[in-house]
């Protein structure tokens, strides 16, 4: 009987501790940016106070990853237990019930996420995804250039000023161009910078009937400009350019502006990577009739998907890598210069990143007056700066961003451009009847 | 200026070797310029004008080896590429073997609409088979990407065993026949020893081109039965510069197979180039 008793004992103990070391896999997809990376390096901190969850990454192309947890989360294929999403998605996704509501505990301090970040990502109060870092847009621009032309950039110029100074600064033949903006269609490409442009100029996707309204005046002035801006003063092959190509061109020292995401500060100032780092300055996005909506706001986030068999530990994952303990973990390992930016107040408050990054304060301003609700001259029935928060926008923000990059690369005229555009924008919302 | 017969034989033999040279270099540049890259830094990868001399940094590698489980990979493109292609062989050496020697009025059409469905756009089946992968519990495991890749070779599989199994003259089954052979034995100790070369370069470019394919890996897959593609893909990166790690990822894919093709290259050349039995 003693033997028997000794053998339960020792079976229950073995049977423990099988339980004990079993920890739970927690599959996360995200994309290859330099964060990213960082928070998967920083994954054992993370495992070593939570030995009970194990981390499994899938790092994948951005449409791939669009693609991969659209499918997933629309099919219910239980493959990711955490999701990185972006601004446009978050909300779209929490209304259908794609998402959990995210709930932290008081710790956490969710009035210190920037209230733009946190708007931007919740569907009435409820937050759907928790911003792992974010960003506006802004101007960065060669100071020594500027300077050397005898003119000056405040925030907020006009867009002429910005011509002016492009004209001026434009010199080919020391393989130096006046300015670099994103040509590349795609609504998160060209389509993502355009739209803050048109809505500097008055312009707006949608009546408040949903009507599209690129065959509107202010689009036209809009496109107009930035072709004739890109034509004269800008890279030969501009219609091809995205973020990751304009850095390499503005890193070689051959862009004297680019108006793109405040992320792209901290890759240009920084010494390993660009041979221009110390000339650099910053300033709020141009303006031309209004300065609504004339920088955009995006932030790149975490997200549990609905239906997960692992929401608590997704949750609490979510928690830790959004942390303000999460960023002091990483000044800690690799300097306040690196931290994730655009999420925090107390991120900005401190006195040591505002030390190591220049570009703090820009990035800052810009985030804060980007407005998702009120982000055109004119009312419309959407959200969003540089996109219109509905299903369709996608298909819409590609067809039209291939319109306007065949304008710029001279296959088409502005004026076919635009006429091809809202045909094809009108096709989308007839198609989703929005209207007859 | 006159040359002689032999003299003009010789320049000819000597332009065209220089013209093989050149295209060849063309065609192989891409590669030799992703290997270099994969020795440069971000910075110098983006270089202006394009830089042919530096000093190589392995940089890029260990990044990608510590980013990643390199091994892992390596491994699902093995298990998928060899699993495939054994069991693409084990249905079309049969199915071939019928085709080439009783054809019926519509192997001729069966043979075509075999080819056809290689016409399909793989997308266009994503849906369903991501379901269907779904529902019998095959997201993300090789065995999905097996039964996949062998579907997808087995019309260009089954092609090119007809082919050569066509070329082995009937005389000599027929010898067989009359010596009392079943079909088994047929198969085994007559048409497979004739046509080993070209069931062999059959099976090795079956290989290169499961080991090659993205789009079903990329798809199907997550953190456990990623190929060597998925792998390369996840180093794209939206906001940042990647190009040297992405060439160091490349290379590392590349080169499993780059090796395994030069020592069997003998044996490609000749399956595809002469045929069964000549």
């Amino acid at each position: 009987m003693k033997k028997m008793k000794s053998s339960v004992v020792a079976l229950a103990m073995s049977l423990g501790v099988v339980g004990a070391v079993q920890a739970t896999d927690l599959t996360i997809a995200t994309v290859n940016n330099g964060h990213m990376v960082e928070m998967q390096k920083h994954s054992s901190s993370f495992e070593a106070a939570n030995p009970d969850i194990n981390l499994k990454w899938v790092t994948l192309e951005e449409s791939a990853l669009r693609q991969r947890v659209t499918t997933d989360i629309a099919t219910k294929g239980g493959q990711f237990d955490v999701m990185t999403i972006g601004m446009y998605e978050a909300p779209i996704w929490g209304a259908k019930g794609w998402l959990e509501e995210l709930t932290f505990s008081d710790a956490y301090d969710i009035d210190d996420v920037l209230p733009a970040m946190r708007g931007g990502l919740s569907v009435g109060d409820k937050l759907y995804a928790a911003p792992f870092y974010g960003e506006s847009s802004m101007i960065m621009y060669r100071k020594d250039l500027v300077a050397a032309a005898g003119m000056t950039i405040e925030d907020n110029p006009s867009w002429g000023h910005i011509r002016d100074v492009a004209a001026a600064i434009n010199s080919p033949e020391d393989g130096v161009y006046g300015i670099c903006l994103r040509g590349k269609p795609g609504w998160g490409d060209n389509m993502a910078f355009l739209t803050t442009m048109a809505n500097s100029f008055g312009a707006r996707w949608f009546d408040e009937d949903w009507k599209p309204q690129l065959d509107q005046p202010a689009w036209a002035h809009a496109v107009t400009f930035y072709i004739d801006l890109l034509t004269k003063y800008g890279p030969p092959g501009s219609s091809s350019n995205s973020f990751n190509e304009i850095l390499a061109l503005y890193n070689e020292g051959k862009c004297g502006m680019w108006i793109d995401a405040t992320i792209a500060a901290s890759f240009v100032t920084d010494p390993k990577q660009s041979k221009v780092a110390d000339q650099v300055a910053f300033a709020q996005s141009p303006v031309a009739v209004t300065n609504r909506g004339a920088n955009w706001l995006w932030a790149w986030s975490l997200a549990v998907p609905a239906g997960t068999q692992k929401s608590a530990e997704a949750q609490k994952f979510i928690e830790w890598a959004t942390s303000k303990e999460y960023i002091e973990l990483v000044a800690k390992a690799k300097g306040w210069g690196s931290v994730p930016t655009g999420t925090r107040t107390s991120t900005y408050n401190n006195p040591k990143f505002q030390n190591a990054a220049v570009f703090a304060d820009a990035e800052l301003k810009a985030i804060l007056s980007a407005d998702p609700d009120n982000s055109t001259l004119e009312p419309t029935p959407y959200t969003g700066v540089q996109f219109a928060a509905i299903p369709e926008f996608q298909a819409i923000g590609v067809a039209v961003g291939q319109q306007i990059s065949a304008a710029l690369a001279g296959k088409l005229t502005v004026e076919k451009a635009l006429e091809q555009a809202q045909k094809a924008a009108d096709r989308e919302m007839r198609k989703a009847r929005y209207y007859k | 200026m006159n040359l002689t017969l032999s003299q003009r034989k010789k320049v000819s033999t000597w332009s065209l070797g220089l013209l093989s040279w050149i295209v060849a270099l063309v065609i192989f540049f891409p590669i030799l310029w992703m290997v270099m890259t994969s020795f440069k830094t971000e910075l110098q990868a983006i270089s202006t004008p394009p830089l042919f001399m530096w000093e190589p940094t392995l940089e890029n590698f260990s990044v990608v080896q510590e980013r990643s489980d390199y091994f892992k990979y390596a491994m699902n493109s093995v298990i998928t590429s060899f699993g495939a292609t054994f069991l693409a062989l084990l249905i079309a050496v049969p199915a071939a073997y019928s085709m080439a020697f009783s054809p019926s009025k519509r192997t001729k059409d069966i043979l075509l609409w075999m080819l056809s469905t290689k016409m399909l756009p793989a997308v266009g089946v994503l849906m369903p088979i991501y379901l269907l992968a779904q529902s019998t519990g095959l997201l993300d495991n090789v065995f999905s990407l097996i039964i996949i890749f062998t579907m997808i070779n087995l019309p260009i599989i089954m092609w090119m065993l007809f082919t050569y199994f066509k070329e082995i003259p009937k005389d000599i089954l027929e010898a067989c026949r009359m010596d009392g052979a079943s079909t088994f034995a047929e198969l085994r100790y007559i048409v497979m020893p004739l046509s080993w070369g070209g069931i062999a370069s059959t099976g090795l470019l079956s290989i290169v081109l499961c080991w090659n394919e993205a789009f079903w890996s990329i798809n199907l897959t997550a953190a456990d039965a990623g190929t060597l593609t998925a792998l390369i893909a996840s180093y794209s990166s939206p906001e940042g510069l990647f190009w040297a790690k992405l060439s160091a990822a490349s290379t590392l894919a590349c080169a499993p197979i780059v090796v395994f093709g030069w020592f069997c290259q003998k044996q490609l050349v000749q399956g595809l180039t002469f045929g069964a039995v000549k």
